[in-house]
This record gives C-alpha cells, structure tokens and sequence, in this order.
C-alpha cells in the first residue's frame, strides 16, 4: 500500500534543489499559502478589500502629490492609471520581500520540530503577495474601464510575463534575505529600509525618462523590479522599452535568484539550530 | 528481513560560544573579524558513534539522563538537524509525536488546524478528510469544531494535536514523552493508542523517563549517555540498569573553600540521597529522604537556622521547612552538619530542586541559593502493582484504607 521509500540522512552539502522532494510535499505550498491568508484577513471588517484598499490609497495620495502639484509627465496615460499599474507589481516585490525575509523566523517553532523542505516557507510567503497582487488586479481592470485606457493585446502574453519576472525577483531576494534574518536578526531593521529605497529608485511613481542623466539609468537597471513594472506597463503606454536596459535588470533578477536559492539551501540544514 | 533503520556511527557536534545574544548579530561578526584573538570557541558532542538497528515492527524505548542525547538523535532522525557524522539509513516515513500541536495558530478553527497540522506531519489533503471523523471522535471536541483555537482550554487543545497525530501512519513512528500531558482519561486513551500502533506491526521508537511505560510498549531497551550508546539489549534489564545507576540530578555538591565570599556563613557541601539505600541509587516513593548540609559558621554566637525549600519540575513550591522550627539553640564557631529526614511516601514520581537559605535569629538572612541539589523520585514499582506511568497530583501518600461491611458497623454499634 505505501511506497517503499528508502532515504539516507547525512551531513551534505546541499546545492541544488531537491525537486523530487519539492514535489512530494506540494500540498504543503498550498497550506502554508492558505493560513497565511486566512490569519492575514481573519477579525478584519473589511477582508480581502484591504488588498485594494492600499495600492488605492497609494494612488490616490501620488496622483494628488506628483502628477498634479508636481506634474510629473506619465507616458502619454492618465497618471492614476500610469501609477496603479506600477504600485500593483511594486506592491507584489515589496510585500513579497517583507513576507519572506521574516518568514523563518515566525515559522521558528515549526522548523525546531518538523522537517519538510524549508523553500516552502518563504516561497509560500511571497505567494500570499501573489493573492493579494490578483485581487488588486481586478480592481487594475476597473481602472483601465473608467479612465477608457486602450490595452495593446499583447497584454495577454506580456502581462503573465512581466508577472514572471517580478516574481523571480521577488524569490531571489526573499529567499537570500530569509535565510540571512535567520543567522543575523540585522536584517530585519534593513529591510523596511531598503524596500523604501529600491521603491524610488524604480520607475513606480515617476518614468525613468524624466531622468537627465544617462548614466543614472543604467545604475537603476540594476534593480530586478525594473523589468517588471517596465513591462508590466508596457502594453498600457505602449512604448516599447528598452532591450538593453531590460536585459540588464532580468539577468539581474536571475543571477539574485540563483545567490539567493543557493545560499538558502546552503544554510537551511543549520535553521533549527539557530532559529 | 533488512532493517528499517539504521543507524551508522552517527554523531553530533555543536560549537559552543559565549554570545550575549541567542544569536549572531552582523555587528559582532564583523566586530570578530577585526579582531586578531578568536573567541573561545568548544566543540561539544552531544552524540558520539551511535550505531544500532531496528527492524520493522520492533518497539525500542530510548531511555537516558536529561542531557544524555536523546532529544538530539530524535532530532536527526526526524531530520531537524544533520549529523555532523556518521549516517542514517531509513526505509521508511518517519514520523514523531514529539511535535504535537506544532503549527497550531490560534486564528484558525479547530477545522482548519487540524488541516495544517495534517498536512505539516506529511499527510495527504484526502488522508486527512478520510479520517476527520475519526480525528474529532478521537479528540472530543466536535463541538468547537468551528471556533478558533485561541478559545480553546489547553486541554482542548493538546486533546487535538494528539488526535491529529495520532492518525498519522508512518512505518516509523517516534514517540516523546507525551505521557505527561492531560487529563488521566486521555493519558489512558493515549497509551492505549499506542499499544495498538506498537501491536499493529509499526516500528516504534519511544523516548522516556518513565520505565514501567517504556517496559509496557517496548521489547529492547537502548541506554544513552553522555553522547553514547551505553548499553542495548533487552527492556527489562537495560531499564533496571538505569534504575540502579541513579537518575539525573545533583545529588552531591562540594563548595571549594576558594570561593567563600560570606563572612557569617559557608556552606560546604549538601548532599541528597535515599535513607534506606547507598548513595547513588534512585530515591523511590516509598524511600525516607535524607538532605545533608555541611556549613562552616564564622559567627561565635548566633542562632543560625537552615531553611529548605522544595520544588518539583513544574516549579510549584511543595514546602518550606527549616530547623528552627525544631530546634532553637545557639551554635559555636565551627564546622557542622545539619541532617534532615524528609519521610517517604509524601513525594510523587518528579524531579526536584532543592534552595537553601541560612538565617541568623529568625529575622536576617546570611546566605541564600537556589537549586544547591536536585533529584529524581522514581516510581516503587513494586508497591503500585498495574499503574505503570506517573499518578496525577502532587504528593503521594499512603494511606489506610479499609472496607468493611456495613452490617458490621451496625452491628458493633449496637
């Protein structure tokens, strides 16, 4: 009746992932994703709405600051559409981000006493952002009706994508700064902070054409978000974006995954020990 | 026939370091590395070269001290924390009931918690809903099935972490010390769960302090200490090994006359031990307890007293008492030795602390510390016929008993 299974359990050096593992404990995605989001909502009047209610309220206050005391041009789209679009897929990165890098530690009492592939934690973390990233989508939709916004039909295949790699940016640093807050508590008083920076230094609020200086651009590529709210936009203004500056900021993206994972999984053996 | 587990020359190292926190802090390892003197780091094995095997459908209770390495080879075999040697060989689930009620969350219902817990000990969505019934039926709690956890008595709680766990069906199945927990009637249920998953022809492995339930469930016995296998064998004999070696504890402790720091007063060694046996054997229920406590006193004329507390492992204080209360002399200078007999058939199976207090003419206090001594009362096994695991409450009397027919009664009276 049950599968003869035969393991081995030693001191290893983990380096790659354990797909096969990853696989047998799929379910355990599912339950981690849906009690986070259950606790998230639960004793709130207002439930899933705050899911909107915060990208709204962001708008909202930017569209009264920047586009109308301060006119910051926004590529040819009404400014609260050009903003939402951005803030929907920033919100995804930074609540991901924030979710993940303390997820093993408000797991500590679990991984000191069950074993199942730590990956989930923090993956399952940045997919209760993806919850809340397609609840606010709907509300994107409603957006785009009122405002009469035109959508290229590319949308269909560009928006999953730029979805892709904002989630890939998301993962790498989440799972890195995950596995750091473990070993070094610093972290958390880092992180609120550097969300705030990379927040401005991606093209959320403002275009990066408005920038003078060249230079300045190739520096902010640099971030994993710019790829995916660039593209993420892209079928709204319909101003193709830049191979180059895309290229750089997604091989960002993957190379941050690639350190993250790995340290992740170089590291995980020792959470239970020092959690 | 090979066998499920095992276990090749496994071993444990944790390096010790003295951290200020429970953790490192960036600031601190940068901090280290400017510096050219490493710190002090040791190199601790809390196991050492274990090696046995198990085969399918055996029952093997892991009994040791506290501190002998038992709940680290749980956590490597529950793969928690990688060997440092050595490896493992298992062929099949393992699962442990050391974890019960991990993963509870207080928001969630009953319902829900019993989902995630599910799913957290690596049962199946559809396992879990094949057997919810009997989870509930199990637990008790079907009426607050639908209420968060957070309104649950704690009892309602461990009820349905046990039940959730219970249902698991690993080939291997390791068991922690879940017999203090509960209610009487649970505890029974639990251990009655138990035997079946040990009958049933699971692999069991069952971590515990109480002997009489490890020889109940188990047929071999493996003996820890101090990071190593000590001895395997048969139950019967490697629990009676343990026995008689003593149990955890501080039974003895010796004060170097270096350290003396108080001018009025110096203790110089407090010993516990069983009136009836030598030194190092246990201390049964039945047993008179003896507590020694040499002192140097420095004063010339004072009235000293020696005041004891005890404890038991929970942390309720069972008693005060001191020879003051017996006794109201004036003591010399001088070296001295208080005895105390603390009689037997009072304590129950548990572990204790002892705090020690010197006081000088009842109303000021010379010296004072905690936990100078602790010991172990173990279960007289013999005077308790059938009960084999720890009787609820606190204190353990024998009392007289007697039943009579009532028509005798009348009829004396008459």
């Amino acid at each position: 009746m049950h599968d003869r299974v035969e393991y081995t359990i030693e001191s290893s050096n983990k380096w790659l992932l354990n797909w096969k593992e990853l696989w047998q404990y799929r379910e355990l995605f599912y339950f981690f994703t849906w009690r986070d989001i259950k606790i998230k909502y639960k004793q709130t009047v207002l439930g899933f709405i705050w899911a909107v209610l915060q990208p709204l309220l962001m708008m909202i206050i930017f569209t009264m600051f920047f586009a109308q005391a301060l006119n910051i041009p926004s590529q040819s789209i009404p400014y609260p559409v050009y903003v939402f679009s951005g803030l929907l897929i920033w919100n995804l990165f930074s609540a991901g981000l924030t979710n993940s890098s303390n997820s093993m530690v408000n797991n500590a009492a679990i991984i000191k006493k069950i074993y199942f592939p730590r990956l989930i934690i923090p993956v399952s973390s940045i997919l209760v952002a993806l919850f809340d990233f397609f609840m606010a989508f709907i509300f994107l939709v409603g957006i785009i009706l009122f405002y009469q916004q035109p959508v290229l039909w590319s949308a269909i295949w560009i928006w999953p994508s730029a979805l892709v790699v904002g989630i890939i940016a998301t993962l790498g640093m989440g799972t890195w700064l995950a596995a750091l807050n473990v070993k070094y508590r610093d972290f958390r008083y880092v992180i609120p902070f550097m969300v705030q920076i990379l927040f401005f230094l991606t093209p959320v609020i403002y275009p990066t054409s408005m920038l003078k200086y060249p230079t300045l651009q190739y520096i902010l590529v640099c971030s994993p978000m710019y790829a995916a709210v660039e593209l993420f936009r892209y079928p709204l203004t319909g101003l193709t974006p830049d191979f180059t500056l895309i290229t750089v900021s997604l091989s960002s993206g993957l190379i941050l995954l690639l350190i993250g994972i790995s340290y992740f999984k170089r590291t995980e053996d020792f959470f239970a020990d020092l959690a | 026939m090979k066998p499920i587990l095992e276990i090749q020359t496994v071993g444990k190292k944790y390096r010790i370091q003295h951290l200020t926190g429970g953790y490192l802090s960036l600031r601190e390892r940068m901090m280290n590395a400017f510096k050219l003197e490493r710190r002090s780091t040791e190199d601790f094995w809390a196991l050492k070269d274990i090696s046995f095997q198990v085969q399918p459908g055996e029952s093997i209770g892991i009994i040791g001290r506290n501190g002998a390495g038992k709940s680290t080879l749980l956590k490597i075999l529950s793969k928690i924390t990688p060997p440092t040697t050595g490896r493992i060989i298992s062929r099949g689930r393992i699962a442990s009931l050391l974890e019960v009620g991990t993963g509870f969350h207080p928001e969630l219902t009953g319902r829900e918690n019993i989902f995630f817990n599910g799913s957290l000990l690596g049962m199946k969505r559809k396992e879990i809903q094949n057997k919810f019934d009997e989870i509930i039926d199990f637990s008790g709690v079907e009426k607050f099935l639908d209420t968060p956890l957070k309104h649950y008595s704690s009892g309602m709680q461990l009820r349905l972490a046990f039940a959730v766990a219970a249902f698991l069906e690993p080939e291997i199945l390791i068991i922690d010390e879940v017999l203090a927990v509960g209610d009487a009637e649970f505890q029974k249920k639990c251990l009655g769960k138990m035997e079946d998953v040990s009958r049933s022809g699971r692999t069991v492995l069952f971590v515990s302090h109480h002997m009489a339930a490890v020889r109940k469930l188990c047929a071999k016995a493996i003996l820890l200490s101090a990071g190593e296998v000590e001895s395997s064998g048969d139950v019967n004999t490697i629990t009676d090994l343990y026995l008689k070696k003593g149990l955890s504890g501080n039974t003895e402790r010796t004060w170097l006359k270096e350290s003396f720091r108080n001018k009025e007063i110096q203790i110089l060694r407090a010993a516990v031990f069983s009136r009836n046996l030598a030194p190092q054997d246990p201390i049964k229920t039945s047993d008179d307890i003896v507590i020694e406590i040499d002192f140097f006193n420095f004063l010339s004329d004072g009235n000293i007293d020696v005041t004891l507390d005890i404890f038991d492992s929970s942390g309720v204080h069972l008693t005060h008492f001191g020879m003051v209360c017996d006794k109201n002399e004036k003591l010399a200078k001088g070296e001295f030795r208080t005895t105390v007999v603390f009689p037997g058939n009072i304590l129950n199976t548990n572990r204790y602390t002892i705090n020690i207090t010197f006081g000088l003419n009842q109303s000021q206090v010379l010296f004072s510390e905690s936990d100078i001594l602790s010991f172990e009362v173990v279960d007289a096994i013999s005077s308790r016929g059938k009960n084999f695991s720890r009787l609820p409450g606190i204190i353990h009397p024998i009392c007289d008993w007697s039943t009579i027919p009532l028509t005798s009664i009348h009829a004396s009276q008459r």
